[in-house]
């Protein structure tokens, strides 16, 4: 048995027969022509071939993979018409008479090093989509036909690297999963492996093997391992494993738009944290009721000035579109020391979990909240929204922060830009003052939402980031269960619901608590929406 | 003389591939000459090698210059296909 360790880029349990794809890349031959003019034609013709095989690709990718997959192969097309590609392989045979193939291959290769110059992962990796479509000329000037390389029976793909169009070439009903030399996590053989569903390890680097072709293996997509030969102990364990894993998946899925309801009735709205706009997918797809964590910092941290009320406005905007009529609460700017933003110019702090941040930086700088609201107002227009304010210690903080909204309302209505007046505000409440005022503090919001991580640390006076002190970070310790109780029990008889957004959310050794509790919504990471309506419809 | 907006992604992956194929489709459908620019470096927005390398990302502005007969009516439209798409 060989163990490879590699990185696993899609989970899953395959166990099969590896087949190895050749790699069409090879040396291109340089000849002289004798007629250039004659191999600037032989170019086109098989330009054009190329043109008309992506786009029936294209229509096969549609039909099995959806048509955001499929717009892929709509820019593959037009990189074969771009002027600047073109001339530069007709200019190449025209001046220095060589033949189409060494030409294609040469300036395949000056496009994709200025991507891969670029100081950007994903752009890089945008050289591999330059030279799949260059393969594709050059394998039509040699006279082959599409390769077909699929084996009878079911398989799992081993190759160098694979190239979009290989992938979804490939005869999907008889794949396991797929192995790679190189590759990347943004690769688009990682992205399709996702969408189907099947495990794939890639960068075995030189472990990689073109003579385990037929061999019997077993990737672990989870773990990035591929085992050659595995031995019986370890098929038998692996069989458990993918069986375990495909069980688990199949009542996933089945629990897809169901409701998040005990079996006495009890009904609990399961929502999911965000970090970024691009998260809704994994949101939409693991059936999430809502999303009851947007953390807004993403904007801030990922610019280099203060992102503008447009660009803050795209980014809401988009989020709840998707969403649809589900609830999206977006949690006001949580910037401090630890989250460290260079234009915000924030001064060092021995303690900046005790320091200028969230509402404080918003309270002290309202011009920067102020942009802030105007975008989520703004938004509030296109879909179902609620405002969240973090880090509040006082009601008199409130208070304060709803001065500022009312007057970004009377802005908005002045300018005549359409906007919600009445979506609901409410507060996170992590801070030991806030469980301790939560009575007052319900009579001033629509909504509390528990941040467990801070509260932990507040409560127990134990900073998150020490790894020393995780005996005593413990978030399970009854003073941490009581402040939470006494935060729902406050809100409940204010007549307002109350949720956790934090980890602890999706703690199953917990849920019952939670139900006992009364808390009304949950919100957690995608992944752990539907084992959570699972524990819940069990109890 | 040209018509111009300046235009900033919100796209949290950039102007990666499929993007710039559809803006670069759109931009073929009109007959005025598309130009993108980003910083200092300004490329035909007709050409997807072009719009690819000019690498622009989530928060980058890119200003968009128009010229030609039916700029009036391409700007408008672009710039709302711009926001939808990017």
């Amino acid at each position: 048995m060989r163990k490879i360790q590699g990185t696993g880029v899609s989970a899953g349990v395959a166990i099969g027969t590896i087949h190895v794809l050749e790699s069409g890349d090879g040396s291109v031959e340089r000849r002289v022509v004798a007629d250039p003019a004659a191999e600037v034609q032989r170019f086109r013709a098989a330009r054009d071939t190329a043109i008309v095989e992506l786009g029936k690709l294209r229509d096969k990718t549609a039909a099995e993979l959806g048509e955001g997959k499929a717009e892929l192969f709509d820019a593959h097309r037009l990189m074969l018409k771009d002027p600047d590609y073109v001339e530069s392989i007709e200019g190449m045979i025209t001046t220095s008479s060589v033949n189409a193939e060494f030409a294609v291959n040469g300036t395949a290769e000056q496009f994709a090093a200025m991507f891969a110059a670029m100081d950007d992962s994903y752009m890089q990796a945008r050289a591999a989509d330059v030279r799949d479509v260059s393969k594709r000329v050059i394998r039509i000037l040699g006279g082959h036909d599409t390769a077909d390389q699929n084996p009878d029976g079911p398989h799992i793909i081993a190759a160098d690297d694979l190239t979009p169009s290989e992938t979804v070439q490939l005869d999907r009903s008889k794949v396991l999963g797929f192995v790679t030399a190189k590759g990347s996590a943004n690769s688009h053989t990682a992205i399709l492996a996702r969408t189907m569903g099947l495990p794939a390890v890639i960068g075995l680097g030189n472990d990689f093997d073109p003579e385990d072709d037929g061999k019997m293996a077993i990737v672990d997509g989870s773990a990035g391992l591929v085992l050659v030969d595995p031995d019986q102990e370890s098929l038998k364990s692996y069989q458990a494993k993918k069986k375990g894993y495909e069980d688990h998946l199949r009542l996933l899925q089945e629990l897809k738009g169901k409701p998040t309801q005990t079996k006495e009735g009890q009904t609990v709205r399961l929502y999911s944290n965000i970090g970024r706009p691009s998260d809704v997918t994994s949101v939409l797809a693991n059936d999430a009721e809502g999303i009851g964590l947007y953390r807004s910092e993403f904007l801030y941290l990922e610019s280099e000035d203060f992102p503008t009320e447009d660009a803050q406005f795209e980014a809401y905007k988009k989020v709840v579109q998707k969403m649809g009529d589900r609830l999206v609460i977006i949690r006001t700017l949580d910037i401090g020391a630890d989250k460290q933003v260079g234009y915000f110019n924030l001064k060092h702090e021995d303690n900046p979990a005790l320091g200028y941040r969230a509402i404080r930086i918003c309270l002290t700088q309202p011009e920067i909240f102020k942009v802030q609201l105007r975008a989520l107002y703004r938004a509030s227009a296109y879909g179902n929204i609620a405002i969240m304010l973090p880090m509040i210690t006082s009601v008199q903080e409130v208070r304060d922060a709803k001065k500022i909204i009312e007057e970004v309302k009377a802005e908005l209505r002045d300018e005549n830009i359409p906007f919600n007046a009445d979506i609901n505000v409410g507060i996170m409440v992590e801070t030991p003052a806030s469980v301790v005022m939560a009575p007052e503090l319900a009579k001033e919001v629509d909504f509390f939402s528990i941040g467990t991580n801070d509260l932990t640390q507040y409560t127990l006076a134990c900073d998150r980031q020490n790894p020393n002190l995780s005996r005593f970070a413990d978030p399970h310790s009854p003073a941490v269960l009581r402040m939470i109780k006494m935060t729902v029990d406050a809100a409940h008889a204010a007549g307002i619901w109350c949720g956790i957004c934090g980890e602890l959310g999706a703690d199953l050794s917990l849920t019952e608590t939670f139900l006992e509790y009364g808390l009304d919504e949950l919100s957690v990471s995608p992944t752990s929406v539907l084992p959570l309506r699972e524990a819940i419809r069990e109890r | 003389m040209a018509t111009s907006f300046t235009f900033t992604i919100t796209d949290p992956e950039g102007m990666h591939a499929r993007p710039a194929g559809k803006v670069v489709e759109k931009a073929q459908s009109y007959q005025s000459a598309i130009t993108l620019t980003v910083g200092d470096k300004t490329v035909d927005a007709k050409r997807i090698f072009g719009v690819m390398g000019l690498g622009a990302k989530c928060g980058d502005a890119i200003t968009v210059a128009i010229d030609g007969e039916d700029e009036t009516a391409a700007a408008a439209e672009f710039e709302a296909f711009l926001k939808e798409n990017l």
